[in-house]
């Protein structure tokens, strides 16, 4: 739970501004969202295995290895997010006479921000999930339990740490959409 | 030289614009002066440089070369945040904040400048009549569930807030159906009669420039072609694309553009001695063009009578329309 929450927070962290710096450079962009997708074919487990010979076992691999598992969904929708804003809506804002940091922060942002959210569902969920491989490199958790049952042929307890997984994702993904339509709802309607 | 309240609001000097990658000029040394009050409408095909004109004024757009004065100083004197909150700007696909009341589109500017909430909150109640639209019943809708026409209002409540002393209008009436466009080319022409803007208006529509502008400026790949009244540049057109574009030897166009009031024979003493009998019973009121009164005189008789204020004063038959309009080419 921690390791999802702090990989999930590091992910923001950094996808968050980077997306957002990019979102309008043209190449650097391209290389950028370049470099997410092939991120992104790579699958969990590889990453983490990937991790064992650079950083070791314990939390730290675990914790980069999810990181950057949570970057792509955050980075990708806040490019889409900050991109779908109407050329026209921006162009207004700027005759009118705001800043960019204005406009960034009045017209862009909100204006993104369901979209972004959605983002960060996705990531959360991914998050969540592979966590359990973690514990396949001493990352602890749900995910350790899982693998200890699986080594000892234990199904009961295998099942267990399983549905308890699911259920986190699960519980994970229905609280935040819960949030996500609420920040939509305020973010359309006059406060 | 002098720029107090009756000087030029607007100056611009061999302003000149190449954008990045481009292999010639979008606007190529123009020199404008819009006095204060004026009424002054861009005419051009697409592609000639209007919009990007129009742009240099509020820094939207950087001239290479040339100087922009607005009320007096160079637009490069203030910062480009500070310039822009001081013109209204209006573009064809308005932009208005999706996510946020009409309200709250219209006192965006007013925010910036930091009003007080009670002087914006009564600011945007004032211009929501001004427009005509009923501040009850629109303040807190959000943009999508307007018009067309009921957006373009807003947009261009929106751009007066903070009491702009120069209007900047981009094809404001391009998307919305003829009708709507009518009546707010009227809204408009009221709003600078009632307030006094500049207004600087972007069309390629010429029915559109001939009803708005008192000063139309005909401009043909980045540069100035004519500049002058409407009837000016009707009955004189300083070349042939000036001619072409506006259909200039269409005199039922030029007449468009003559009144009444101006080209009537007066009546001479108390009676009605010397209209032909039968002629009296078709009036015109004095502020008619003389395109209706064309049209009234090919469907109902010789002559009409012009009233003003319920009172005649005057007659106008076919041969006095006429000579209306070759006197309009002189
Ligand atoms: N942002 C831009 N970057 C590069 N070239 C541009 C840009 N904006 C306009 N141009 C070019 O500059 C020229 C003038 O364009 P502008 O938009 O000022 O014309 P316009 O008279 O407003 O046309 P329209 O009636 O179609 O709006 C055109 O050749 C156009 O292709
Ligand atoms: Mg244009």
């Amino acid at each position: 739970m921690i390791l999802s929450a702090a990989a999930l927070a590091a992910a923001l962290f950094i996808a968050l501004p980077v997306a957002a710096s990019l979102a309008r450079a043209g190449l650097a962009r391209s290389a950028w969202l370049g470099a997410i997708g092939t991120a992104r074919v790579i699958p969990s487990l590889a990453v983490l295995a990937l991790m064992l010979p650079l950083i070791g076992i314990g939390f730290a691999p675990s914790f980069v290895a999810l990181t950057l598992l949570a970057i792509p969904p955050i980075a990708i929708n806040t490019d889409l997010g900050l991109r779908g804003v109407p050329a026209a809506v921006r162009e207004a804002a700027r005759g009118l006479g705001m800043s960019e940091q204005q406009i960034g922060l009045r017209v862009d942002w909100p204006l993104a921000l369901p979209i972004v959210f959605s983002g960060v569902r996705t990531a959360t969920v991914e998050v969540i999930a592979s966590a359990t491989l973690a514990g396949f490199i001493g990352g602890g958790g749900l995910g350790e339990y899982v693998i200890n049952a699986l080594a000892a042929n234990q199904m009961p307890q295998l099942l267990e740490g399983a549905a308890g997984v699911a259920m986190l994702a699960l519980l994970a993904d229905t609280s935040l959409a819960a949030l996500e339509r609420c920040f939509a709802y305020t973010e359309m309607r006059p406060a | 030289m002098s720029d107090g309240a009756t000087g030029a609001a607007v100056r611009l000097r061999d302003v000149a614009v190449r954008y990045p990658e481009a292999d010639r000029d979008a606007v190529g040394g123009v020199d404008l002066d819009v006095p204060a009050g004026a009424f002054v409408v861009l005419l051009g095909p697409s592609g000639c440089g209007k919009s990007t004109l129009l742009r240099t004024i509020n820094r939207l757009v950087l001239p290479y070369r040339g100087a922009i004065e607005v009320g007096g100083s160079d637009v490069t004197e203030s910062d480009p945040e500070t310039l822009r909150r001081g013109i209204g700007y209006v573009i064809q696909a308005v932009g208005l904040f999706p996510h946020l009341s009409v309200a709250k589109n219209i006192a965006v500017v007013p925010q910036l400048l930091r009003w007080p909430a009670d002087a914006i909150a009564a600011r945007v109640d004032e211009l929501l009549e001004l427009v005509r639209l009923d501040p009850a019943r629109y303040r807190e809708r959000l943009p999508r569930e307007l018009s067309g026409g009921e957006q373009q209002r807003v947009g261009v409540a929106r751009a007066l807030a903070a009491r702009p002393r120069v209007l900047l209008m981009d094809e404001p009436f391009g998307a919305v159906d003829a009708i709507v466009r009518t009546s707010l080319q009227d809204e408009t022409l009221r709003i600078h009669r009632v307030l006094g803007t500049t207004i600087l208006f972007v069309t390629h529509d010429v029915d559109e420039a001939l009803r708005l502008a008192d000063r139309i400026v005909v401009m043909k790949e980045g540069r100035i072609e004519q500049d002058g009244t409407p009837l000016r540049v009707l009955a004189k057109p300083a070349t042939p694309y000036v001619e072409a574009l506006l259909d200039a030897k269409d005199a039922v166009r030029r007449l468009s553009l003559l009144h009444a009031r101006d080209a009537l024979r007066p009546a001479n003493g108390a009676d009605t001695a010397g209209a032909p009998l039968g002629a009296q019973a078709y009036r015109v009121e004095a502020g008619a063009t003389l395109r209706t009164v064309l049209s009234e005189l090919l469907e109902h008789a010789d002559a009409v009578d012009v009233v003003e204020d319920g009172r005649r004063i005057g007659t106008l038959s076919f041969a006095d329309v006429r000579a209306a309009l070759l006197a309009s080419e002189r």
